[in-house]
């Protein structure tokens, strides 16, 4: 195999590469790729600005729509609705951005280059979580866009700036764990549609269903039950104690507990059914 | 463990006594549902040699090719590369194989130049190199011009190469190439022939699926010919042309009635059986030189056979395919495939 003339190049040898292959990867590795992962997903942002619009609009829209509509029925006013609202308003626009970790994920997979992550010797879950490394930008923008829009209609936190820096965190780390379930539908569904559809029949029931936008006394006892239980619930509470009242209450442990738990559940689901898939 | 029986030296002697072979595969089989892709396909590819797969769109080239890069799973059978049991160690195997798709498999969002960092920084190269190696690959492939655009600009042509640019990374001693030139221009087919056997000078070793026969005569040291998930055939380019011919002249007689006294005459000049074609009338065939040509028709005249056309062509995919399964190249078509003529 090294009879032919190979000027200035060491030729292949197969043995020698046997021997030298590595037979796992580090948690360094694994690390590393995530991070050449999230390296791409980012150049693709700054390439296709538009992937922007929905973080962009949606708290500003949002804001503006449910303060009015709402504001008057439930607190009287709108002036006194928004320090319950804007939390709640957080709560569902990070959940929106990280449902479209899944559908951006699942029309990532049908494209010729998934095939090359896959031959490549790299961590499996690097091609997943790479790109929800890169979506804590997104997730940053809109939980800034949302509170911004609340000190433009009138907003005064009480927990001052601490306590809104700490809300915004606690939502971007809930995004950020939620979105694995987003990111295990878009591995198992059949097509970015179905990951559209499916996750809004996921999201809906948790933002609506919850206490972000409503007290919980006004709902009858049954659905009372499913929003105290609800993760959503406990986010949207723990981020009003935390910008009206820099108070770090328990919900502030309940919230992460739950991400901690749906992470543990849906990481290794989303990386068992990728390898699986294709 | 190591098989020596293959008597024929492929690329030299091997490195070392237990590798031997490039690709081992033994009843490799895959199953999709109803539909076997692959059913039961043995495989066996020195070091250093080219090893083309040769079948028709469906026979299973991919689906094989797919299982020995660890992007399937194998259902049945057994695979080693350089002896590594694929199965087993699937980032073993990653790392000695480049595959290269049938679709270029790059980022479109990343111009040329991202795409070479991208995947050489995943797999471990330190920036400075990485960078050196992007730069070299660009040149040899005639990618510096467009280096810094983003892919989704690029011609088929020019994809195809930084797909096999971005497998060339780590140097991996085995290439996998999916219908390397399938769909683009002459002139580029003949570039990408130039890379290929370029590879195999640096000492890597090369298994390709095509579905033409002139691709795998111009490349191929040794070929398989792939139908219906089984291999009807193996041998060097040259085996398989004998066995079909060097060149086939192909009858259309006046009366189809006529068959059998053509083929009478066929086997009293050449001594040989010609093949009936499905179409009415029509007969082809197998010649070792074209001069061969006037001999059967002058004794067709003689014997009063009237043809309506003739034509002498090279054999075609589809004459290969006819002579070695008795069957046309058609994906539908359910009949029994013989073993090896």
């Amino acid at each position: 195999m090294s009879t032919l003339i190979a000027p200035a190049r060491e030729v292949v040898t197969a043995a020698d590469r046997v021997a030298a292959a590595r037979r796992r990867i580090s948690i360094g590795e694994t690390l590393g790729q995530t991070m050449m992962m999230a390296w791409r997903a980012l150049k693709k942002m700054r390439r296709n600005p538009e992937q922007f619009f929905d973080v962009a609009l949606q708290p500003i829209l949002f804001t503006a729509m449910f303060a009015f509509i709402f504001g008057g029925a439930i607190a009287g006013d709108v002036q006194s609705y928004l320090p319950l609202m804007i939390p709640g308003i957080l709560a569902q626009t990070v959940l929106t951005t990280c449902m479209a970790t899944g559908t951006q994920l699942r029309e990532d997979m049908e494209k010729g280059v998934f095939d090359r992550f896959k031959s490549l010797p790299i961590a499996r879950i690097a091609p997943l979580a790479g790109p929800m490394v890169a979506d804590l930008l997104r997730y940053t923008i809109a939980a800034t866009l949302t509170f911004g829009m609340g000190l433009v209609m009138g907003y005064r936190p009480g927990g001052g700036a601490g306590g809104v820096l700490a809300a915004i965190l606690l939502a971007i780390f809930t995004g950020w764990s939620l979105a694995w379930v987003f990111t295990w539908v878009g591995t198992i569904a059949r097509s970015a549609q179905a990951v559209q559809g499916i996750s809004m029949m996921i999201l809906f029931p948790l933002t609506f269903l919850s206490n972000a936008f409503v007290p919980v006394e006004t709902l009858p006892g049954w659905l009372a039950a499913f929003v105290r239980i609800n993760p959503v619930s406990h986010l949207v509470t723990a981020a009003r104690d935390l910008a009206n009242r820099a108070v770090v209450s328990g919900e502030v442990a309940w919230t992460i507990l739950a991400c901690l738990i749906v992470m543990a559940i849906f990481a290794p689901l989303s990386v068992r059914s990728y390898k699986r898939h294709m | 463990m190591s098989i020596t029986e293959l008597g024929r030296t492929g690329g030299g002697p091997a490195p070392n006594g237990g590798t031997d072979l490039a690709v081992r595969a033994e009843g490799l089989m895959k199953t999709f549902g109803e539909h076997r892709a692959v059913d039961g396909i043995d495989l066996h590819v020195r070091p250093g040699e080219i090893f083309g797969v040769l079948g028709p769109n469906g026979a299973g080239k991919t689906t094989m090719l797919r299982m020995l890069a660890t992007l399937l799973k194998i259902d049945a059978g057994r695979a080693e590369i350089f002896g590594v049991d694929v199965a087993g160690n699937p980032h073993v195997i990653r790392q000695l194989v480049g595959v290269t798709g049938q679709y270029a498999s790059v980022d479109e969002n990343l111009t040329a130049r991202e795409n070479l960092w991208l995947f050489s920084r995943l797999q471990g190269i330190a920036a400075p190199r990485a960078r050196r190696i992007g730069t070299e690959l660009l040149g040899q492939f005639g990618l510096e011009e467009a280096a810094d655009k983003p892919v989704a600009q690029f011609s088929g042509g020019m994809r195809r190469r930084l797909d096999l640019a971005a497998s060339l990374i780590t140097r991996p001693p085995l290439i996998f190439l999916d219908e390397p030139t399938t769909g683009l221009d002459p002139r580029t087919r003949g570039q990408m022939w130039d890379t290929i056997r370029g590879l195999v000078t640096d000492g890597c070793t090369v298994l390709l699926t095509t579905q033409y026969l002139d691709e795998a005569d111009q490349l191929a040291d040794r070929v398989a010919v792939i139908d219906h998930g089984r291999k009807v055939a193996e041998g060097t380019p040259d085996e398989l042309k004998t066995a079909v011919g060097n060149s086939t002249l192909q009858l259309q007689l006046a009366e189809p009635g006529e068959v059998p006294a053509a083929v009478e005459v066929v086997r009293r000049v050449l001594g040989s059986d010609p093949v009936i074609s499905p179409e009415r009338g029509r007969l082809n065939v197998a010649l070792d030189q074209a001069d061969l040509a006037a001999d059967v028709l002058i004794a067709l005249r003689t014997a009063g056979v009237s043809i309506s056309s003739v034509s002498v062509a090279k054999p075609s995919l589809d004459e290969v395919f006819l002579a070695l399964t008795g069957h046309e190249t058609d994906e539908h078509d359910e009949t029994g495939t013989e073993e090896n003529r």
